[in-house]
């Protein structure tokens, strides 16, 4: 790991101007992950786009799930999970000493691909978070938070009127939009959503879809999916790994219409042997 | 990165393979027809042939259904298949091809029609014209068509290039013709025919440009624009 040092003290300054510039919101630099000896992710350089929806694709074990549990640092969680190289969110390294995990994942909120809310209330699924950071300073307040995020989430007209029915009693695409009102109710800048519509019916998935381009406005969203239907409609920005490698990187539309690598040309036109 | 500009391996869906080998056939079918007729026509002007005239008249009914047929095929491929990037640009240029030479068809169609029209004693200086651009175009179609079977960038340039011979034709062709009608007022009704005739094939060598600028666009993924055509001609060091 030498000239790590280097790195950091030379690069931080000029790079936050450019991102400004660019808008980068969180930028992954040379991204190993190894589980045990197996190398899972070989250096992958992604910036990221704030407001923008980045798609992630690629063949099942390529790592495109493994890379966005570098961005919460989720594989920390995970004994035999490595991951080298550095994350920079808003110019600062995620995975420095100084930052603690869990305000991260605050900051990052993820979305996984089976709805699970929590066995409680649709109430008390959405003012948890905000309960245990102490976003709230009373029960109003906590009321606007769990209001406004379920009308971001648009499902509060679905569920005005029951708010103390268990989470578990909605249906299965109601219950994922929860899932996207909770990671919203404590106020991230980052949205990581893996899958999240692959248990789902196509018009729950056409609202989840509307409701990603809504909050595009706001968040910078990262979504794995493996739809390339899917990846076209809602994403600005395609990224295709295959076998832990970032292949290709661009625009959605040209990426779709006439990608470089011939890899990449052969995973979506469904030619992969 | 490598970029894949060769004929692709199988898709893991043969149908989906089938279904474009059997569409681009239909193509290849439908445009040899059209090139027939080309020829067919200017042989019947050529030699006052009303029965041959009529025959390609009827011809392009077959034309009009393989093109009913293949648009069929590519909505069909769209809705159940969803093309993605080389194999959308097949589609899309599959669709292109499909009503350029539909076109070409009826212009041969016409031309056929105003065959019909003509006396048999036309001058034969202007008859030899028309036979001139008719082969000029005819090989311009069939280069265009090549290059769609081989999916050849260079040849489909070729054609592009071509193109211009065609123009010049026409216009030289006018202007003979002009001076025969003003030499010999009697020769200006079926002089007229035969420069609606050249125009008609002036239109067919358009048509079979936009079936190379279709074929261009579906090999590269880039419109065949002037820059992007001279700066790969550049690359490659020309055509010839």
């Amino acid at each position: 790991m030498d000239g790590n040092v280097e790195d950091f003290t030379e690069t931080t300054t000029p790079r936050q101007a450019e991102n400004m510039a660019e808008m980068i919101k969180v930028d992954c630099r040379n991204i190993d992950v190894f589980y045990d000896d197996k190398q899972a992710i070989f250096d992958v350089s992604l910036p990221i786009q704030d407001r923008a929806v980045t798609s992630l694709i690629g063949p099942s074990g390529c790592g495109k799930s493994t890379f966005l549990r570098c961005i919460n640092r989720m594989n920390d969680t995970i004994e035999i999970a490595k991951v080298r190289g550095k994350i920079y969110m808003d110019g600062a390294d995620i995975n420095d000493h100084s930052i603690d995990p869990v305000l991260l994942r605050s900051r990052v909120g993820m979305v996984f691909q089976k709805p699970n809310p929590f066995p409680k209330s649709i109430y008390d699924n959405i003012a948890y978070g905000p309960r245990i950071h102490g976003l709230a300073a009373g029960k109003h307040e906590l009321d606007g938070i769990v209001e406004s995020a379920l009308i971001k989430a648009g499902l509060w007209d679905e569920v005005k009127d029951r708010l103390t029915a268990p989470g578990t009693s909605l249906s299965g695409g109601q219950q994922q939009r929860l899932c996207i009102a909770r990671a919203i109710a404590v106020s991230p800048e980052v949205i990581l959503m893996d899958e999240p519509c692959s248990a789902l019916d196509p018009i729950a998935t056409a609202r989840i879809e509307e409701l990603i381009d809504e909050l595009r406005e706001r968040y910078c969203i990262v979504i794995v999916t493996h739809s390339m239907q899917q990846a076209a409609r809602v994403s600005q920005r395609t990224a295709f790994f295959h076998l832990g490698k970032l292949v290709e990187y661009g625009d959605t539309e040209r990426i779709f219409t006439n990608p470089e690598d011939s890899r990449t040309q052969d995973y979506i036109t469904g030619r992969f042997g | 990165m490598t970029r894949n500009e060769s004929p692709m391996s199988e898709h893991i869906v043969t149908a989906f393979t089938d279904e474009l080998e059997h569409l681009s056939a239909n193509l290849l079918r439908m445009g040899g027809l059209a090139e027939a007729m080309i020829n067919d026509v200017s042989r019947a002007v050529m030699t006052y042939d009303l029965e041959l005239a009529r025959q390609v008249i009827k011809r392009d009914e077959s034309i009009d259904e393989l093109e009913a047929e293949a648009e069929k095929a590519i909505i069909r491929l769209i809705a159940l298949r969803h093309p993605m990037a080389a194999d959308l640009r097949a589609v899309l240029g599959a669709m292109k091809l499909a009503g350029d030479i539909e076109r070409i068809g009826d212009l041969c169609k016409n031309i056929g029609k105003r065959c019909l029209e003509l006396t048999g004693d036309e001058n034969r200086a202007a008859l030899k014209g028309i036979e001139r651009m008719a082969r000029a175009v005819s090989h311009q179609l069939q280069t265009a068509l090549d290059a769609y079977l081989r999916q050849d960038v260079e040849a489909s340039i070729k054609v592009l290039e071509l193109d211009d011979d065609i123009d010049d034709h026409y216009t030289s062709f006018f202007r003979e013709t002009l001076t025969y009608m003003m030499e010999d007022p009697r020769q200006i009704g079926s002089n007229t025919h035969l420069i609606f005739m050249a125009k008609n094939l002036e239109r067919v060598g358009d048509h079979a440009t936009n079936i190379a600028k279709a074929v261009y666009y579906m090999v590269t993924g880039e419109t065949a624009t002037g820059d992007h055509v001279e700066d790969r001609l550049k690359r490659t060091g020309g055509t010839s």
